[in-house]
């Protein structure tokens, strides 16, 4: 016991006590956490609500074959980290450190493909002659059918700017994609924290700080690294699935 | 670490040079010397807060706008209703009593996370600094509320930088609420069991579980606003096909919850002191405790009643007039309790009593008028107008400041281990009784008739009542500044205050004033419920009368 003597802080009396209130506190930020992509969620039901077909036709221009593989490889990270932890409380250093090192390059995987489907919309934005530009702003353009002849039709006729405008707030296209980069970006930078995270805990566990009675940074960590990937798996259906 | 002498208290320290003196308060995990962080801190938002409304109401003497214009009226009541709100009254009680209190209340040495305790605090001071940044570059005039489009797209003012500090200062609040819960969960001493827990911890648990599970929202909300201006999106935009109206409901879902953070630990304070002054266990110990719970969950599920005359549908303004009728049975149960708690008891008018008196009455007109206002059909007629201001102040200023400064002077011994002057304690909270009501009781005539809120000018039939609120806010104003130059002057003069000068109950009372670091020196072990005055306590008041003692 003395040599995880360190490992309690002061104002505990016991490991036991130490670690049940770590468990707890970690929850109840899981709870903040999914409450603050709550709010995105709210979001993401009402405008869905208000325009179904404009979110089912928008679902059509993600990248569904890039999305499903990062799902993939998510749930593999997942599996690692829970490799990891039942590494841990067995007191398997070696095991820990690899299975972790596994996970952070699945997440870098994760984060490098989600960098090139965003890279592809905002290619589309950069390209001279596009056909579309889906990323929010004042470039927005979504190619529709009714723009389309309508804009055949203008050529005699041009169309105000005020009938423009009532045209995009009929048809919101722009709120479905605004939606997808917020929830998804805001997902990747708490995956940017989780690799962060994991390092710190290869590193720590690389120096011996773990034992089978003392690996609470890795059991928090993991359940942090499964929230993120639970919110994915709710993402992936709301915006790639819902033709 | 060493305690050389039993007496050595939490302020004594080894430092011998400058930096070591500075590094061993600005490092310190001590929950009772970032307790006084806290208070210096919040302290000085209430007084810029405070001088900001002293402006608006010195422009509300006359019906013209005279000493400052339009824009500046709106930059004025921004910065006061931000600041008030997100920089004082949300942290004030929690972060201050309940920092230093809640492991002394609790046998415990330490909050369950002292590190984030810490960083709680640097936080909060840099979020107050992104919106102090706001207000010297020139200030915000949308409004606390944020309300879009006006936000999100019309305003010409630093929203950003504002909304930045308010998101980053959410954070200091979940962390304090993630604290207390995990602590008051773990860390009870032996034998203290949830029902002999002090009324004030169960206060502080139900705003924690607000802070936690609402402050996210309000985070999302206001970070979606900044977005929405810095990328020229459309979230909020109804040119955009975007929904005003969401942000009113992801706006409230924190901010209703929150005039709930504000007042539940300002019950919890009455709660300790109506006991304390009695001499009596507080009557239905149960059900005040309880009620703080049902109160905060409740909570949740009201913010629409901000919302009768904004397109919100009729039928969800129904069910929301419902909801909030319903907080009035827990509010009610608190009130009734702390009356019967009076019954026979031996109560004695010191400072922290009359704040708690006065407490009970000025909550008792908020809280009535809150179900004027939860009517849909009468809210109709007074949304939005001085009804509302008069209304929410009475819960807030006449509320959750009174029990802040009740709470204050009533823990002054244990914090400073100094008494106060009890002169003038008393003086002064009767100045804030009187300039309070005066301040905030024409407000509810001003907006029945008619005065809306926000605005600089007015019809000069509203003029009388005008004048005696802005005169009521002057007494306020002073009674505020007296109780800061004898708390300070105590510091010095005081008299030295014995371990428990009011022979209250509970464990902060058991240990030294003020505590030492490590708060007790054996792990208290507790046998009995809280509040147990034995009955022969009246009998010991009685005794130790003298001519002018607040009996």
């Amino acid at each position: 016991m003395t040599q995880h003597h360190t490992a309690l802080a002061h104002h505990f009396d016991t490991p036991e006590q130490q670690k049940e209130a770590a468990t707890l506190g970690m929850w109840l930020f899981l709870a903040t956490e999914i409450m603050l992509f709550g709010g995105i969620f709210m979001g993401y039901i009402v405008y869905r609500w208000a325009y179904p077909e404009v979110f089912s036709a928008g679902s059509h221009h993600l990248n569904l074959a890039l999305g499903t593989v990062n799902t993939l490889i998510l749930l593999c990270s997942s599996l690692t980290v829970a490799l990891a932890v039942h590494a841990a409380e067995e007191g398997k250093r070696r095991v820990i450190v690899n299975l972790l090192l596994a996970t952070i390059v699945l997440g870098a995987v994760f984060l490098g493909i989600k960098g090139v489907e965003y890279y592809q919309k905002f290619a589309e934005c950069w390209a001279p002659a596009s056909e579309e530009c889906l990323v929010p702003g004042r470039s927005f353009f979504y190619p529709t059918e009714t723009t389309h002849t309508e804009g055949a039709a203008s050529a005699e006729s041009p169309v105000s700017e005020a009938a423009v405008h009532s045209e995009t707030a009929s048809r919101p296209y722009q709120i479905f994609f605004l939606l997808y980069f917020i929830a998804t970006g805001l997902h990747a930078f708490h995956m940017v924290v989780g690799i962060s995270l994991m390092g710190v805990i290869v590193w720590m566990a690389n120096r011996g700080r773990f034992s089978a009675e003392y690996y609470t940074p890795v059991e928090m960590s993991g359940l942090y690294w499964h929230l993120i990937d639970i919110i994915w798996v709710f993402l992936f259906p709301l915006f790639y699935l819902i033709h | 670490m060493s305690t050389t002498s039993p007496v050595a208290s939490f302020y004594n320290d080894h430092s011998r040079t400058m930096i070591d003196w500075l590094k061993s308060w600005f490092l310190t995990i001590d929950h009772k010397r970032i307790a006084i962080l806290y208070l210096i801190t919040i302290n000085i938002f209430f007084l810029l807060g405070g001088a900001a409304a002293t402006v608006l109401r010195a422009e509300l003497v006359t019906p013209q706008a005279d000493l400052v214009q339009s824009d500046t009226y709106n930059k004025l009541f921004t910065l006061h209703g931000v600041i008030m709100i997100f920089f004082f009254l949300v942290p004030s009680i929690p972060a201050v009593l309940g920092n230093f209190l809640l492991p002394l209340m609790l046998g415990a040495k330490d909050l369950a996370f002292p590190r984030l305790n810490l960083l709680s605090w640097y936080v909060f001071f840099i979020g107050g600094l992104f919106a102090l940044a706001a207000t010297s570059l020139g200030g915000v005039d949308t409004g606390w509320t944020f309300y879009t489009p006006y936000s999100s797209t019309y305003a010409n003012s630093n929203v950003i930088l504002t909304a930045t500090g308010i998101f980053i200062m959410g954070f200091s609040s979940i962390l304090t609420g993630i604290n207390f819960i995990v602590t008051i969960h773990k860390m009870r001493a032996p034998g203290l069991t949830w029902f002999r827990l002090p009324l004030f911890v169960w206060a502080n648990y139900a705003t924690s579980i607000i802070q936690v599970l609402a402050t996210p929202v309000l985070g999302v909300s206001i970070a979606l606003v900044a977005v929405e201006r810095l990328l020229g999106v459309g979230i909020f935009d109804p040119a955009l096909g975007g929904d005003p109206l969401l942000f009113q409901h992801l706006f409230w879902f924190y901010s209703h919850p929150a005039v709930y953070i504000m007042i539940l630990p300002a019950m919890g304070v009455i709660s300790e002191l109506i006991s304390c002054y009695s001499r009596k266990r507080v009557f239905g110990y149960e059900f005040i405790a309880l009620s703080s719970i049902a109160i905060a969950v409740i909570g949740f599920f009201v913010w629409g009643h901000h919302m009768f005359v904004s397109s919100q549908s009729v039928y969800s303004g129904l069910v929301f007039s419902f909801l909030s009728y319903l907080v009035a049975i827990p509010s009610a149960i608190k009130v009734f309790n702390w009356t019967a708690t009076l019954y026979k008891g031996s109560i004695s008018y010191s400072t922290p009593m009359l704040y708690a008196m006065g407490f009970m009455g000025v909550f008792v007109i908020g809280g009535l008028t809150g179900l004027f206002l939860a009517a849909s059909a009468l809210d109709v007629h007074v949304h939005d107008t001085y009804f509302v201001v008069a209304h929410f102040h009475y819960i807030m200023v006449g509320g959750a400041i009174m029990a802040y400064l009740g709470g204050l002077h009533y823990w002054w011994p244990k914090i400073t281990g100094r008494l106060y002057s009890e002169i003038w304690g008393r003086l002064s909270a009767l100045i804030i009784f009187v300039g309070f009501n005066l301040t905030f009781f024409p407000q509810f005539f001003l907006g029945y008739l008619g005065m809306p809120r926000r605005y600089h000018v007015y019809p000069e039939e509203f003029q009388v009542l005008h004048v005696l609120s802005s005169a009521g806010s002057t007494i306020l104003g002073i009674g505020y500044m007296i109780p800061i130059i004898y708390l300070l002057v105590s510091l010095r003069y005081g008299e030295i205050a014995k371990s428990n000068p009011w022979r209250a109950k509970g464990l902060e009372w058991q240990t030294t004033s003020p505590p030492p670091t490590e708060n007790f020196e054996h792990t208290p072990i507790v046998t009995e419920e809280a509040y147990a005055y034995p009955p022969e306590e009246p009998e010991r008041d009685a005794a130790s009368y003298r001519p002018g003692s607040p009996l």
